[in-house]
């Protein structure tokens, strides 16, 4: 008899639930599984606010003297 | 005056007509991509080792782009076109260089980084406000972590916000190696998150 853990099957459709990428049928799996699992609610939770903070940490604005050099470098129109 | 002295005359004028068009056209295509420079230097910055890196190579992604910029087909993504000239000089330069790795990095299961810092007892345990434990740096240096050929996928997709499609096209390997990438480049990252939060804890 095999004993499919729903927990760790939640876990391996984690990412491409969040990215969007599920077909309808195994979309309504995840979402039936997360309806009733606290478990697995609470990770998908903090996995969406992971992306978010990693977003916020690395957008780091550019040097403005990169923009003038970036700009200095255009062909002058002759 | 003679009938093909007519015709130089008009080969003239169309001449400058094709100029002046083409003269538009550039002006538009340099000024479309300084708008995009912020972008692409937020990806930049994190394919690249370090900060100098990253603006060597915004520097010499631009002009690689206003050299060619004949070979942009207008109406196509402009900041997928910078990114592949980004990344194809990435990689040209032996970026390969990656600093010391004395280990495989830890590939946790997607659970694992959350379960570590819950069950780190003292602060908010609530899984919105747990990633506050985790400073902007631990992020920058655990991306740093991640081997290239991983955080290339990563920073493209998740940084840079595009498409499992377009980070195929720009790094030119088939959408199925994106998204095997992507999964173990983010497992990866959180591998070494959960590492810098274990070491913090512990300090």
């Amino acid at each position: 008899m095999s004993f499919i853990d729903p927990c760790a099957h939640c876990e391996e459709m984690m990412q491409p639930y969040l990215d969007h990428v599920l077909t309808d049928a195994e979309m309504a799996e995840a979402e039936a599984h997360l309806d009733e699992c606290e478990h697995c609610r609470r990770r998908y939770r903090f996995e969406e606010s992971l992306r978010v903070y990693v977003r916020q940490a690395t957008s780091e604005q550019m040097p403005a003297e990169l923009r003038q050099k970036l700009s200095a470098l255009r062909i002058p129109l002759e | 005056m003679s009938a093909a002295g007519t015709v130089a005359r008009m080969d003239g004028a169309e001449d400058a007509q094709r100029l002046a068009t083409e003269a538009r056209d550039r002006v538009r295509f340099e000024e479309d991509a300084l708008a995009l420079a912020d972008q692409v230097y937020r990806v930049a910055r994190h394919l690249a080792n370090s900060r100098e890196d990253a603006e060597e190579l915004v520097q010499e992604t631009y002009a690689r782009a206003f050299r060619s910029w004949r070979s942009f087909t207008p109406g196509t993504n402009l900041r997928a076109w910078l990114l592949r000239i980004l990344t194809n000089l990435n990689i040209d330069r032996g970026r390969r260089q990656q600093r010391a790795p004395q280990m495989q990095p830890l590939e946790a299961n997607d659970y694992y980084l959350y379960d570590r810092l819950a069950e780190d007892g003292d602060g908010p345990s609530d899984e919105e406000r747990v990633v506050e434990r985790l400073s902007q740096d631990d992020i920058v240096t655990a991306l740093a972590e991640v081997p290239h050929d991983f955080r290339d996928v990563v920073v493209l997709v998740d940084i840079g916000d595009f498409s499992y499609a377009d980070a195929a096209q720009i790094l030119d390997i088939p959408v199925g190696t994106v998204m095997s990438r992507l999964h173990r480049g983010r497992r990866i990252l959180k591998g070494a998150l959960a590492e810098s939060a274990l070491e913090e804890a512990e300090a």
